[in-house]
């Protein structure tokens, strides 16, 4: 089995040119998704869906001074490309009832479209809400994490064509460490409130492509806590088969009862 | 500039009115198109993303968006799988054989059709077999899929077992299958009648996952109730199914009292909007309405009282079905909402139209007010 590779998107290189969209939209021949201004900064892409594996996204949130640019006064405005988490314990891979969705030997999460049935139970069970139907086979998709280049030896399209190197691949380990290094080398530039988003005390058991961000997760639309949906399967089965042992028994002794009298 | 046009000798020659225009445009344009800082925020009511509001408050999570068919399965298989409880439970209690064979009749149309909603919400329907290509414990939809298959052909099996009896005596192995179609039906229904709970609990959905338990139960009990109102309006007046149907509907109005009550926050699907009154009309059309009209039904006047049962009966049918559109619908509109997936504070108008506020035109105006 070769290691594990990821994905580090750095927002704080990111200058929204959403080449990463094109590329993937590009190599991976996936069909545009219509021409709609959304009146969210410069996102008219919406969001990841079965049509888009990239989505760059436009936070704009007043003026926070030193987060506009060269000016005080200026808007604060980031970019982030967005993508597909690859979690490391996956809800969308459980879910799946045909085996349609397993795990690559890059540790990435990959949907075989030629298995998946259409069943749609996986999109409910993403925590990240990235996977989605397509309207016209009703398939899921998602980001594949160029599971062909990879296979190549080539690292992933949209971290080929980004020009400023704000979407690395690696291997996971190495830019888990290099994450660390960057965050460090930005906090001493000052930008104290720059993070890593890489939720690895949940359920999730961390993800795959993780991201240094500027303020709070939340506005790039990043859950403080998602977990996988299979923490619930216990208490809804116990529940389950306690249900049946009642019903079972209720509608014995009722038929019982009925007889008696 | 004006010192340029005195150079040339030219300061009689009024300025030109355009070429004012763009003075003044200039000066707008760096004293209110672009205000100070301080004054940003309450000129430019732009669309935001933050920690209070999420990302412009679209949605973070997605619905499955999954056609009519599957609630409507849920509505048939949680039926079906109840009708052969109470089938092979009347067999075996040696009940009225009519009812027992009208029960299991019940469970085995709707095992045949269950597979066939479900095969037709597919994308691919003619990859429906795929299903049966691996048995996963950890995905409900496997395990549901397995269930369906195993009570769809016992059911079938246990059906047709039962008719040719009628006609002439089964013979040695026959017999033993016949019991043990029985057997496996009313095991694999009581699992098809709660499974669907489970389905949809085990999600990333804020308002079925918060319900993981309650499910279940909620489930199991709607379909108990639809299946004993069924073989009553088929004309069964058994006192049995009239003690089921009012336990049942004991339990939906219990069910229903317990998510009104529940101040969850995830829970407001289940309160307000569309979804909010589907789960209302359900909830009193399976729980206190019937239960109401069967506690009345014990007058003594035989007419009255079955008419009654067949009114309770009709409205549980009618409000069962309700349900199962009811917590679909309220997953839609859970999914669609950011708020719990990334804790973010209540009420905020731009998550609660899911539209970015539109730029206000008004801008001069409120420059001047300033």
């Amino acid at each position: 089995m070769s290691e594990v590779t990821a994905f580090l998107t750095d927002s704080t290189l990111c200058i929204g040119c959403k080449a990463c969209e094109v590329a993937c939209k590009e190599w991976n021949e996936i069909s545009a998704d219509g021409f709609d201004w959304s009146g969210n900064s410069y996102d008219n892409t919406g969001g990841l869906g079965h049509s888009t594996w990239r989505h760059v996204k436009f936070i704009e949130n007043g003026a926070i001074p030193g987060r506009g640019g060269n000016s005080p006064g200026k808007f604060a405005w980031e970019f982030s490309s967005d993508v597909c988490k690859h979690c490391g314990n996956a809800g969308c891979l459980e879910a799946c009832p045909t085996g349609a969705i397993v795990r690559t030997e890059f540790g990435g999460v990959y949907i075989q479209p030629d298995v998946c049935n259409g069943c749609g139970y996986c999109v409910p069970s993403c925590p990240f809400g990235v996977v989605e139907r397509n309207e016209d086979d009703g398939r899921a998709f998602k980001c594949t994490f160029c599971y062909d280049r990879q296979k190549a030896g080539l690292q992933p399209a949209c971290a080929t064509a980004c020009p400023t190197e704000s979407i690395k691949f690696g291997k996971l380990d190495n830019l888990r460490v290099e994450a660390q290094l960057r965050l460090a080398e930005l906090r001493q530039k000052g930008l104290t409130d720059a993070q890593l988003y890489d939720p690895q005390e949940t359920s999730v058991a961390g993800i795959h492509a993780f991201f240094i961000v500027r303020g709070d997760p939340r506005a790039y639309n990043l859950p403080p806590k998602p977990e996988v949906p299979t923490i619930y399967l216990r208490s809804a089965w116990k529940s389950a088969a306690a249900t049946a042992a009642v019903v079972l028994g209720t509608v014995l002794l009722t038929f019982l009862g009925a007889k008696g009298r | 500039m004006s010192d340029t046009t005195q150079d040339l000798g030219a300061a009689q020659i009024p300025p030109d009115p355009r070429e004012l225009r763009l003075q003044e445009i200039r000066r707008r344009a760096e004293t209110e198109v672009f205000p100070s800082p301080q004054k940003a925020p309450s000129v430019l009511q732009l669309p935001t993303a933050s920690g209070e509001t999420g990302y412009y408050g679209t949605p973070l999570l997605k619905s499955p968006g999954w056609k009519a068919e599957i609630p409507l399965y849920f509505f048939v298989g949680g039926a079906a799988g109840a009708a052969a409880i109470i089938g092979s439970i009347a067999k075996l209690t040696g009940a009225e054989p009519r009812l027992a064979r009208d029960a299991r009749y019940l469970a085995a149309i709707g095992g045949a059709i269950s597979p066939a909603l479900l095969v037709s919400d597919l994308g691919m329907p003619s990859r429906f077999l795929n299903m049966l290509r691996v048995f996963k414990l950890q995905s409900p939809m496997s395990v549901g899929s397995w269930t369906l298959m195993a009570f769809s052909s016992s059911t079938a099996a246990a059906a047709i077992l039962d008719t040719a009896k009628q006609r002439s005596k089964l013979f040695g192995p026959l017999r033993i299958i016949e019991s043990a179609s029985h057997f496996v039906s009313a095991l694999t229904g009581s699992v098809l009648s709660t499974y669907t709970g489970v389905l949809i609990g085990a999600t990333a959905i804020p308002v079925w996952n918060e319900n993981a338990r309650l499910l279940p139960f909620h489930f199991a009990t709607s379909g108990m109730a639809a299946a004993t109102s069924m073989l009553e309006l088929r004309g069964h007046n058994s006192p049995a199914l009239n003690s089921l149907g009012i336990l049942s509907s004991a339990a939906e109005t219990v069910v229903g009292a317990s998510i009104e009550l529940r101040k969850h926050p995830a829970l407001r699907p289940l309160k307000s909007g569309r979804s909010g009154w589907l789960t209302r009309l359900g909830g009193v059309l399976s729980g206190p309405l019937p239960l109401l009209l069967r506690l009345l039904a014990f007058s003594g006047d035989q007419k009255r009282d079955t008419n009654l049962r067949k009114v309770a009966a009709a409205s549980t049918v009618a409000g069962s079905l309700v349900t199962r559109f009811a917590w679909t619908q309220a997953g839609a509109a859970s999914a669609a909402d950011p708020r719990i997936p990334l804790q973010l504070r209540e009420a905020k108008a731009a998550i609660e139209k899911h539209q970015a506020p539109a730029i206000p035109t008004k801008l001069e105006k409120t420059v001047k007010a300033d």
